[in-house]
């Protein structure tokens, strides 16, 4: 039995790295490390600078476990460095630049060497075969071209796999449907709002997704939840595929799920990762909630040494039966800045996903609207109403409403206020969901609301 | 003898009226009569027009999610007590109405009103018994000079 063999023998040699037995892999992680921390301390000002103040040096690395040594980098290190304070590779070696969004003040800046560019397509061919992607896919990239590492990121690998690549990028929804079913296209890669987006649209135009060649979907660059899966391969006819990456690390890339999908497997050939608690930023045992923490292993240009991703998941116990040895885990639905404390008790925007898909007949967009009314929170959830759960009596529409409101108060023990909206009526992005909208900074805020966690609350957005 | 309604859900602000009624004037679909039922947050527009499902493509088209519905258009004597004669019988015959509202066009002492049943069926049965009769759709279209002009006259919400 050869269980990786999982897509008609068409396996790309590049995903051999993701079986490595456990004992070469641990040791390739340490050369690995040692290498990549020697060559962020001598060349990284910031880095060497924290380094000296622990008191720690390359040289004492004499196993994985040392890697707690190492101080903490955090988001604002990067913002702190723009642009280019964190390389650790002169400009004549950079192949390229990405830069974050930055929705708020300066973005952050990442480079690339040329090796750079070779370990991330790696590792994005990889992703991209763990999903069941092969040389004769068409792959519609819906995911934005630019400074977004999405976009570039997913169709050098896609390339680099032997898929056909069609670089769309994001929007113009029509255009999109126009393709896919044109196309022929086989796999689709986007932010799974996005593609609920044309679910939707491909409906409108009456256009059949299930009765179409695609048959997988990668998703990616949001939280997002099983119900959410189950959604999108129920009503588009395709398996969807969680992949896991960020700017700061590498872009996409940094994990995915296999067939069996069931938790993100980390290429840990190129990235190290550990759950520590959030608050102490002590390790956690295996298969305990907490936040990961990332240190490249092999990235040049730019080393990331202990990255606090503020994302929660835990390790999954036991082997995958897809045969990768590689650490499993959870799916990442929620991140420690994702989380919002209302009426003191802590919310976390997936939670409302799940309770909301509970509801039959109810389409995932919504959006979270929090105030502060005398001195107390209120949470209204927008939720778009659709052809299946409309009706044409007053009484049903009211039933529908206390449906919803039943199910978040079960799930997060709140009660919200359910507010209907008409379709199409919620913000679209081709990039990220903005699921909350918190206007309580708007007016002082009250003791009662004060958490003793130091997770801070949702940024306004 | 069953009529289609198409039913739009509207949210509860400011303008939301006259979008689904400019999206049908702009397509030449007349309204022939409309209704409708509000709650606080949220209301539900019910139509007539003649031609129902090119009404209900225009309105999908601009977004609005849209049902169709089978009502009954039943004559009543336009006098003191028509409608009540009416009621009457159904209320013998254990029938719910969910909801009902006039039709504009009088005929020669008739009024015409809408009715939605929870038991569409068991109401013509009754209906039939007696011996009300209820509007084809036919003749209900035949009796109706359209509403348009009056809905843009409909201050917005």
């Amino acid at each position: 039995m050869t269980p990786w063999n999982d897509h008609n023998g068409t396996v790309h040699p590049a995903t051999a790295m993701d079986f490595l037995p456990a004992g070469l892999l641990r040791a390739l992680q340490l050369q690995r490390l040692r290498a990549t921390v020697e060559r962020a301390y001598s060349r990284v000002e910031l880095i060497r600078s924290r380094m000296d103040a622990a008191g720690v040096e390359p040289a004492d690395l004499r196993s994985i476990d040392d890697v707690r040594r190492l101080p903490f980098m955090v988001k604002t290190d990067l913002r702190d460095t723009y642009p280019y304070g964190l390389f650790a590779s002169p400009m004549s070696d950079v192949v390229r630049l990405h830069a974050s969004s930055g929705t708020t003040g300066k973005p952050i800046v990442v480079g690339y060497t040329q090796q750079d560019m070779e370990t991330w397509k790696n590792v994005l061919v990889r992703t991209l075969a763990a999903a069941g992607m092969h040389r004769g896919d068409i792959l519609q990239n819906a995911f934005g071209y630019g400074l977004f590492t999405g976009g570039l990121g997913l169709h050098y690998g896609a390339e680099a796999l032997g898929a056909a690549v069609i670089p769309i990028s994001g929007g113009n929804t029509e255009r999109q449907i126009m393709v896919m079913r044109d196309f022929g296209v086989t796999a689709f890669c986007c932010t799974p709002t996005y593609f609920v987006h044309l679910i939707e649209a491909a409906a409108r135009m009456g256009v059949d997704i299930k009765t179409l060649p695609l048959r997988l979907g990668i998703f990616g660059a949001e939280p997002w939840t099983d119900q959410m899966r189950a959604f999108i391969e129920r009503e588009a006819g395709i398996r969807a595929f969680d992949i896991f990456g960020l700017t700061e690390i590498i872009g996409p890339g940094v994990g995915a799920e296999c067939q069996c999908q069931n938790g993100i497997h980390i290429f840990e050939d190129h990235f190290l990762a550990e759950i520590l608690d959030p608050e102490t930023g002590e390790p956690l045992p295996d298969g305990e909630e907490g936040e990961l923490v990332l240190t490249t292993l092999s990235k040049e240009a730019m080393p990331i040494l202990r990255f606090r991703t503020h994302d929660l998941t835990r390790i999954l116990p036991g082997p995958c039966p897809c045969g990768r040895s590689l650490l499993r885990i959870a799916r990442i639905s929620r991140r420690t800045d994702d989380m919002l404390i209302i009426r003191g008790v802590n919310v976390f925007p997936s939670q409302i996903e799940v309770a909301l898909l509970k509801v039959e007949h109810t389409l995932p967009h919504y959006q979270i609207v929090l105030r502060r009314e005398r001195d107390l929170d209120e949470m209204e959830i927008l939720v778009e109403v659709t052809p299946e759960a409309f009706s044409d009596s007053v009484g049903e529409v009211q039933r529908l409403q206390a449906r919803l409101c039943a199910a978040v108060e079960s799930t997060i023990g709140i009660r919200a206020h359910i507010r209907l909206v008409e379709p199409q009526t919620l913000e679209r992005s081709a990039g990220k969901a903005r699921r909350v909208k918190d206007l309580r900074n708007a007016t002082p805020p009250c003791k009662s609301n004060s958490s003793p966690s130091s997770l801070k609350t949702a940024r306004a957005v | 003898m069953q009529i289609k309604q198409l039913s739009v859900f509207l949210e509860n602000r400011q303008g939301r009226l006259s979008a689904p009624c400019a999206a049908l004037a702009d397509a030449g679909i007349n309204i022939l009569t409309l209704t409708l039922a509000d709650t606080e947050r949220f209301g539900i527009l019910r139509l007539i027009v003649r031609d129902v499902e090119k009404a209900k493509s225009v309105l999908e088209r601009c977004g609005f999610v849209v049902k169709l519905t089978e009502v009954l258009a039943i004559e009543v004597e336009d006098r003191p007590g028509g409608l009540g004669n009416l009621l009457s019988t159904l209320e013998t015959a254990r029938v719910n109405i969910e909801y009902m509202y006039a039709f504009t066009a009088h005929n020669a002492g008739k009024a015409v009103m809408i009715f939605r049943f929870s038991d569409t069926a068991k109401a013509i049965d009754s209906l039939a018994a007696a011996g009300i009769p209820v509007l084809k759709a036919a003749d209900l279209y035949e009796r109706s000079g359209g509403l348009n002009s009056a809905a843009s006259k409909i201050d917005q919400r």
